[in-house]
């Protein structure tokens, strides 16, 4: 088996799982939803001028969807704990890295799933036209959730075997993303208040782009160390 | 004042943390346990003179500007450093058996570390619609020289000390473990 289809084979297993249970996306689409419902206490989204609603939608969404995002991620490497598939996973004779590409892009399909949901959503709640650059704004999103989702998904790995594990993965995984959550924040606000790519957010670009391209090859070059031990 | 702290201590703490992320490589090549014993060292006493760089940042900004605290990028960043780096003692805390921990440890290590110029550069690229220099460009060199030297002297003490104190507390583990086996 080559490489492309070693990846292809454990994110379609992991997909199907998911889809016959559904558990993480459930929930990870109630959790979105519930956030979004809340921030409208935080502020009143009916006096609030469009340009102030403008200028915090993409902050607003991108909490959001790194919250819901971790429930979806923390299941990545639980879900093999029951009969040891994780051990039969690590000694099946398939590329360390092809396993956990093929892992972290069953999450990023999943996260994103969720991400399109709420979007609209997010529109209609609090009144923001957010597809007026839709082909860029699907770039940062499509850029922000790997992001997201590399970093989740090795962190997944190393907190398998800890009891507490919900609880550290937010508290490794967030500290880690505030780069690229940050660039994907201001690329969204500027996007979403209708402004196309300009030099200035193209610098934003390219470090979500690094920040993507940076931990992608480390985690593939660090896998091997993480599963073994 | 303030400052005379506030930049040694910033230096001293990012010093730490490339000996910390050494330790790490170096660790992973070798497997050898007294690297990792080096790495979580540095990484604490890094941590301890990053904490040293916020408060005297909180000191600064209340005397200058009668609040405790300003987003400055310089302190942000170290901010959000300093909580990168409390997620690797964390992880450390949470993990038990020693090897893995210790193999974790190192590659959240190289994680961490190669996320602090990412952080820098996006922070002060946030900020860039507020530009100022940096707080420690107003003072002269001499005595910033000489208070860099005095921090960097504390922190090989600190880490001297640590690395020790690590050691030790690892010996009397093992040899613990030895007599629960006989």
């Amino acid at each position: 088996m080559d490489f492309l289809r070693q990846f292809w084979v454990v994110s379609v297993k992991d997909l199907r799982a998911e889809f016959r249970t559904k558990e993480a996306v459930n929930a990870s689409l109630a959790f979105a939803l519930v956030i979004l419902v809340l921030f409208s206490f935080a502020f009143d989204a009916a006096d609030l001028e469009e340009a102030a609603m403008n200028e915090i939608s993409g902050g607003l969404l991108w909490i959001a969807f790194a919250f819901a995002g971790t429930l979806v991620l923390n299941r990545s490497f639980v879900r093999e704990l029951p009969n040891d598939c994780l051990d039969g996973l690590i000694a099946a004779p398939i590329s360390r890295s092809a396993l956990f590409l093929g892992k972290a892009f069953a999450n990023f399909a999943l996260v994103l799933a969720v991400e399109l949901v709420s979007l609209p959503v997010f529109g209609i709640f609090y009144h923001v036209r957010w597809a007026r650059q839709a082909p860029e704004l699907m770039l940062v999103l499509v850029l922000g959730t790997w992001g997201v989702t590399v970093i989740g998904t090795i962190t997944s790995a190393l907190t398998v075997n800890i009891k507490l594990r919900e609880v550290m993965l937010p508290m490794l995984t967030y500290p880690i993303l505030v780069p690229a959550l940050m660039s994907a924040m201001q690329l969204t606000t500027r996007l979403m208040a209708g402004e196309a790519i300009a030099e200035d957010t193209a610098l934003w670009l390219k470090m979500l782009i690094g920040f993507d391209v940076i931990y992608t090859s480390v985690s593939l070059i660090l896998i091997e160390v993480v599963l073994i031990g | 004042m303030m400052l005379y702290v506030y930049a040694p201590a910033g230096f001293a703490a990012l010093l730490a943390f490339v000996l910390a992320v050494a330790a790490s490589v170096l660790f992973l090549r070798t497997k050898g346990l007294r690297f990792d014993a080096l790495a979580v060292s540095a990484t604490q006493v890094g941590l301890v003179f990053l904490t040293a760089n916020i408060i005297a940042g909180i000191v600064w900004s209340r005397l200058e500007r009668a609040r405790l605290w300003t987003w400055e990028p310089a302190l942000t960043s170290a901010l959000v450093c300093a909580l990168l780096y409390a997620s690797y003692l964390m992880l450390r805390r949470a993990l038990e058996e020693p090897s893995q921990r210790a193999a974790f440890c190192a590659v959240w290590s190289i994680f961490c570390f190669l996320d602090v110029p990412i952080i820098v550069a996006a922070v002060y690229r946030w900020r860039s619609r507020h530009p100022q220099p940096p707080l420690w460009s107003a003072l002269p060199v001499a005595p910033l020289a000489g208070s860099t030297a005095i921090a960097l002297l504390i922190g090989g003490l600190l880490l001297w000390a640590r690395v020790k104190r690590e050691n030790a507390r690892r010996e009397r583990e093992s040899s613990r473990r030895m007599d629960h086996v006989i």
